[in-house]
């Protein structure tokens, strides 16, 4: 069945929801990916988005494999423009006015009313992941050490994610 | 009260604090690369005090396209580091101004950031060059990426690893969400609005345009402008 008016719907949509950050979609993509579409199941959507973590450039980028799985090399480029063409023309169009409305007073009522929620929504996403990626005592220390390393220490984070999967390799390691 | 000045204020202060934290961090992967950068830096610095607005659409493009292949753990402090102070296209004090507008709009800090800047140095051809040069190092990337896990995710040494990267992952979100919260909530109240939204989605399992929706409505009418007032009585 041919996916590519879905993906680009799907990711279109998801994409305006990316208010403060990609993960604030996270539980939408989750619903809509894996439970309505069927694409990937949902250890899939936490593998890929957690190697997107080693990959350089904007941190979403994992969205090209759902669409490469589920349409090929067309499915992964609809599944892109989908993804950022709408955001970024809003962000072309909105940013000239956004300058313009400077004085007015509902522009600082609009930014600090909406960083607590988008916080609350990358949030909820962290824990949407949480519980899939959380499975046991192990993992759960893997991610408290890496956010306690990260607190403490300048290191850059994907030299953690990297030495995560070192740690993984031998701690899951098959028998 | 807190009248609405000196949270504007605050909030400056904080955003210029924020840019010297990406100045911080960008320093290690800059240092780096400094050596065999060193003296085309010198050449571009002289270029850019006699003119900072002759990029051409070329130039915007390879810029991005070097972020966007060699930003590892996040890509803010690299934007910095090579659009203020590597090429000159913007000041710091547009830097903070654009990342601020980013992070209002939906949208990823990186392609916001990549739209406003090729906007501002060659309109909607500097902006399309500008994102088109961010994604598509990781886009490429992230398709081999996509081959390999199809042939051999369900492999045993795979799967530890990834569960690995995965428990890391949500350490590093976390991490990300305290810096957030640290810069960005002005008022007691917001954590009410914080854990609402994560209540509305996690528990509730509100879709996510309707808790951005209602909690979001709520939180601005919360923050409406009541200094405006004032600042007209005194006025008067």
């Amino acid at each position: 069945m041919n996916q590519i008016p879905a993906l680009a719907r799907v990711f279109a949509y998801l994409s305006l929801l990316t208010v403060g950050g990609g993960m604030a979609a996270f539980p939408e993509m989750k619903v809509l990916t894996v439970g309505v579409h069927n694409w990937l199941t949902f250890p899939q959507l936490i593998h890929i988005y957690s190697v997107g973590q080693m990959a350089p450039g904007p941190n979403m980028m994992m969205i090209v494999i759902i669409g490469q799985w589920a349409g090929g090399l067309l499915g992964a480029i609809v599944t892109l423009l989908a993804f950022f063409g709408p955001t970024a023309l809003l962000a072309f169009v909105v940013a000239k006015a956004w300058k313009k409305l400077e004085k007015w007073p509902w522009r600082t009522s609009i930014q600090q009313g909406l960083a607590p929620v988008s916080i609350g929504l990358l949030l909820a996403g962290c824990f949407t992941m949480a519980k899939g990626a959380i499975t046991g005592l192990e993992t759960g220390a893997i991610a408290v050490g890496v956010l306690l390393i990260l607190l403490q220490y300048k290191i850059n984070p994907a030299l953690l994610v990297v030495a995560a999967a070192v740690v993984g390799l031998f701690s899951f390691k098959p028998a | 009260m807190i009248t609405k000045k000196d949270n504007s204020g605050a909030k400056r202060e904080d955003l210029s604090q924020l840019s010297a934290e990406f100045a911080d961090c960008s320093e290690g992967a800059r240092a780096r690369t400094m050596t065999h950068t060193d003296t085309e830096l010198a050449t571009q610095v002289v270029d850019s005090e006699v003119s900072t607005s002759r990029a051409s659409i070329l130039d915007i493009f390879l810029e991005f396209l070097i972020i966007g292949a060699t930003s590892f753990g996040g890509v803010v402090p690299y934007l910095r580091g090579s659009l203020v102070r590597k090429r000159h296209w913007i000041d710091d004090k547009e830097f903070v101004e654009m990342l601020s507008i980013s992070q209002s709009l939906p949208g990823l800090n990186a392609t916001n950031m990549a739209i406003l800047v090729g906007e501002k140095l060659r309109g909607w051809m500097g902006s399309t060059m500008a994102i088109l040069g961010i994604c598509l190092p990781g886009a490429v990337l992230m398709y081999g990426v996509g081959e390999f896990y199809h042939r051999h995710g369900d492999h045993a040494w795979v799967t530890a690893g990834l569960k690995g990267v995965a428990a890391a992952a949500v350490g590093l979100l976390l991490y990300t969400v305290m810096g957030l919260s640290k810069k960005a909530l002005s008022h007691k109240f917001d954590f009410f609005f914080t854990a609402a939204t994560v209540l509305a989605v996690n528990r509730l399992h509100w879709s996510v345009p309707r808790a951005l929706i209602i909690v979001g409505i709520l939180a601005i009418l919360f923050h409406r402008p009541h200094g405006h007032h004032e600042k007209s009585e005194l006025a008067q």
